[in-house]
């Protein structure tokens, strides 16, 4: 119904539409991408204990039941009410991300709702059995029977998986369309199956589900740690170090793998966001890798960088002399305007990962070969510090996958500028955004602080609710 | 067809969360005007106890309905959302500021942190009702107009006499059903007195909801003719009449004294059918005159599919519903009492 262009792009003829809502002026793309950004950055490191939380909490409340060891109980108990926090602050900026869609992106969900909406649809079931079976178990400690207790928490950690996957599948549906046609542009021939189950899926799944299993077990046991380092060599900490760490030092090379994969996705049916990833400027055989440097926009191409020849085409294609299409394979206006802050964080996400799979690895083998942990302070400090690298490496691995799809937001389809409000004032909101995130932040650090100072309280209110 | 069913869902989820979540909102209005931090206490104590297993559950219902519009309805979506986006984003913080001083109230150690968390949630429990009512009195009122926040005004299309008034009334009605549903809980825990503090606000609420009901009339024929001729003629006049019935029977059984639960279910009702009487009133239109539900339907394939998937997914949900409020019933999950500044320093 509306004016569309098409646009030869090459490999494949796309069809480029403006969407049902017909945008006017886009002076608000900047200020509703930040606020869009600065809610998802909210989001996502709950989305992560979602997703493993759930199961490590019954693994170790299933050590209670097998072994009766009363620790292993306090240290469930105890966690189970920080994933009831963590669900409940989850669940209000996950409600934000929804009002935002429209508020921020309204041309976007007029004109693709009713494709990628039934994932949603699946989401909000997944949702709601999360919350019912959280209270139950959170609030069910040793007034149901113990087996019943440990049944009712299976549901939590179903829906967490189920929930987040269904997200995972509209993000990797932004970035690899399908399940729909473009006929005089408008949206026809909708297949919500098709859409939901897109080729960027499975990796996507697979690759966040593992970080979240190493966001959660290191960032946990970062916390104990701390607490190890400042002398505490109590039972209670030693063991709920072990566990968390243990789950993320087993996750972190398994994530490599992916990682690699993922990668190899994104050579294949998104070059471009590859190419931003590594500052590629042109199209070449045997691409190399640059390790450092900036990349520079009037030379399109890495400035004060060390080269490794051939190394891209290896990784990328698993074939040294392979072609890597770089970023003048699309007209400047189809590429990601930040070239650097990809680059970068793609680069922080691979360091600081690869590092996380070392100290996992270190972990593993000490324990493997001497059943005992470490001694060396560093190790703790090692761990200490893991959480807030894990939690960077998940940020920047975002950032890759959002800022790299840029201008896009429905890839090649629809750009983020002609799918953004109308409305003005959207500066405002942002700088309200701004200052209710900063409070959310405040608030969370004083939450924090309390439990450190004083690590009974939480047990003290924990017995009393359950006298 | 299956529009009219996708529409049907979304009226069902928008009723339970006019009807839960309201209720939620409500006891923070109670919460609010309970008094000073030691006076206040034993009823904040009994509010939070009610509201503590059950507030995420009832939270979602709102999900539910935004899903289902986008996915459904969805050029109606972005034509709301972005010419509301003033409420919608006030709503929005108010969400953010609820759910977190809500959640960490249980952790105040002293007296004025939980002041501060439990003003934090008293008042963006009032202001999130007055928000979404000043949506659907927008929306009622035919003030939304289609396309990418096209409205002319984006401060009178929600600041205007009639959406103000749906504000207002949201804030009652929500005050009124939480005292209702309070009633019953604080029966069940055997707090006689406070039965008889919310058998009081229940009276008091539902006859200011009930007075602004019926004060609002002669408004609505000046200010959105068009919703009074609906809700004055057809189904939309049976399903009103039918409200007022439920509301009058709720304010009856409260005033009797004699039955605690059964109140909930007659205040439910009304509010069930002054959603529907609203649907009758401006169907066939999403925005009345402008955009009618058959047009804003997306692929029907989809719609098709989320039925399946809502009718499945009830499955679930209905037999997990139901043994939480039964365990929330019997009182198995419910935290032992505690006044709300019982420990505190």
């Amino acid at each position: 119904m509306l004016s569309h262009l098409v646009a030869l792009i090459p490999m494949a003829e796309v069809t480029e539409i403006t969407g049902k809502l017909v945008p006017q002026n886009q002076d608000q793309a900047v200020a509703a991408r930040q606020l869009q950004a600065l809610s998802l950055m909210f989001h996502i490191p709950l989305v992560c204990f979602g997703i493993s939380w759930p199961a490590i909490v019954l693994f170790t409340e299933g050590l209670y039941l097998r072994t009766k060891n009363p620790i292993y109980k306090r240290i469930a108990m105890r966690w189970s009410k920080v994933m009831l926090i963590l669900f409940a602050i989850g669940v209000v900026t996950g409600t934000i991300l929804s009002f935002e869609f429209g508020i921020l992106w309204p041309n976007f969900m007029a004109t693709f709702g009713d494709v990628f909406g039934l994932a949603f649809g699946l989401e909000g079931f997944a949702f709601f059995v999360e919350a019912i079976f959280i209270a139950i178990y959170v609030y069910g400690w040793d007034r149901l029977p113990p087996k019943t207790h440990f049944l009712a928490g299976i549901p939590i950690a179903v829906a967490g998986v189920v929930g987040s996957l269904t997200v995972l599948a509209v993000n990797g549906w932004m970035n690899n369309p399908v399940g729909f046609d473009i006929v005089n542009g408008e949206v026809t021939n909708i297949n919500p199956w098709r859409a939901l189950f897109n080729d960027f899926f499975w990796h996507e799944l697979v690759h966040m589900y593992l970080a979240g299993y190493m966001v959660a077990g290191f960032l946990v046991a970062s916390v104990y740690a701390v607490a190890w380092l400042k002398g505490d060599r109590s039972d209670y900490v030693r063991k709920a170090m072990i566990i968390p760490l243990t789950v993320a030092a087993l996750v972190a090379p398994v994530q490599v793998m992916v990682g690699d994969w993922a990668a190899r996705d994104v050579a294949k049916n998104q070059p471009v966001k590859l190419a931003a990833m590594e500052g590629l400027g042109t199209t070449q055989k045997g691409a190399p890798f640059t390790v450092g440097g900036y990349y520079d926009k009037d030379t399109n191409q890495v400035e004060n960088g060390i080269a490794i020849p051939k190394m891209l085409s290896l990784l990328a294609f698993h074939d040294p002399n392979s072609t890597v299409e770089g970023l003048d394979s699309v007209p400047v206006e189809d590429r990601p305007g930040p070239i650097n802050t990809v680059r970068y964080s793609f680069h922080a996400m691979v360091g600081i990962g690869s590092l996380l799979m070392l100290l996992g690895a270190y972990f593993i083998f000490f324990w493997a070969r001497k059943r005992s942990l470490p001694t060396s302070d560093w190790f703790y400090r090692a761990v200490a510090v893991s959480g807030i690298g894990a939690l960077i490496a998940l940020q920047a691995g975002w950032i890759v996958t959002e800022v790299g799809r840029q201008p896009w937001i429905v890839y090649e389809y629809m750009r983020v500028a002609d799918s953004v409000t109308d409305a003005p004032g959207i500066f405002w909101m942002l700088m309200g955004g701004i200052v209710v995130y900063l409070g959310l932040l405040v608030v969370a650090f004083w939450l924090l602080r309390r439990l450190a100072a004083d690590p009974e309280h939480f047990k003290a209110k924990t017995t009393e609710v359950n006298s | 067809m299956i529009e009219v069913i996708c529409l049907f869902l979304a009226l069902l989820g928008l009723t339970a969360y006019a009807v839960l979540g309201g209720a939620d909102f409500g006891a923070g209005f109670w919460d609010l005007t309970a008094g000073t931090a030691h006076g206040g206490a034993r009823m904040r104590g009994v509010i939070e106890r009610s509201m503590t297993v059950v507030w995420e559950a009832n939270h979602v219902w709102l999900i539910f309905v935004l899903v289902v519009l986008w996915t459904c309805f969805p050029p109606f979506f972005g034509s709301v959302m972005s010419s509301l986006y003033i409420p919608m984003g006030i709503a929005m913080a108010g969400i953010i500021m609820r759910g977190t001083a809500f959640a960490l109230r249980g952790q105040a150690a002293t007296i004025n942190e939980a002041r501060g968390l439990g003003a934090a949630f008293a008042l963006s429990s009032v202001i999130l009702p007055f928000a979404f009512g000043t949506v659907i009195g927008a929306i009622a009122s035919g003030r939304v107009p289609y396309g990418n926040a096209q409205t002319a005004d984006v401060w009178t299309v929600w600041l205007n006499p009639f959406s103000i008034y749906v504000g207002i009334l949201a804030v009652a009605t929500s005050a009124y059903l939480a005292a209702v549903f309070l009633i019953g809980d604080s029966d069940r825990m055997g707090a006689e007195d406070m039965v008889q503090a919310f058998r009081k606000r229940a009276l008091i609420s539902g006859s200011v909801a009930g007075l602004l009901a019926i004060g609002g009339l002669p408004m609505a024929n000046a200010d959105a003719p068009a919703l009074y001729e609906g809700l004055t003629s057809g189904m939309g006049l049976v399903c009103v009449i039918a409200s007022a019935l439920f509301g009058l029977a709720t304010i009856v059984l409260v005033a009797q004294a004699k039955h605690t639960q059964l109140p909930r279910v007659t205040a439910a009702g009304a509010v069930g059918a002054i959603t529907a009487g609203w649907a009758f009133a401006q169907s066939p239109y999403l925005l009345p005159g402008v955009l009618k539900y058959q047009d804003a339907a997306g692929a029907s394939a989809t719609l098709v599919w989320l039925v399946i998937c809502v009718a499945l997914g009830l499955l679930i949900l209905v037999p997990s519903l139901y043994w939480l409020f039964k365990l929330t019933l019997q009182g198995d999950l419910q935290p032992t009492y505690r006044d709300a500044d019982e420990g505190l320093k």
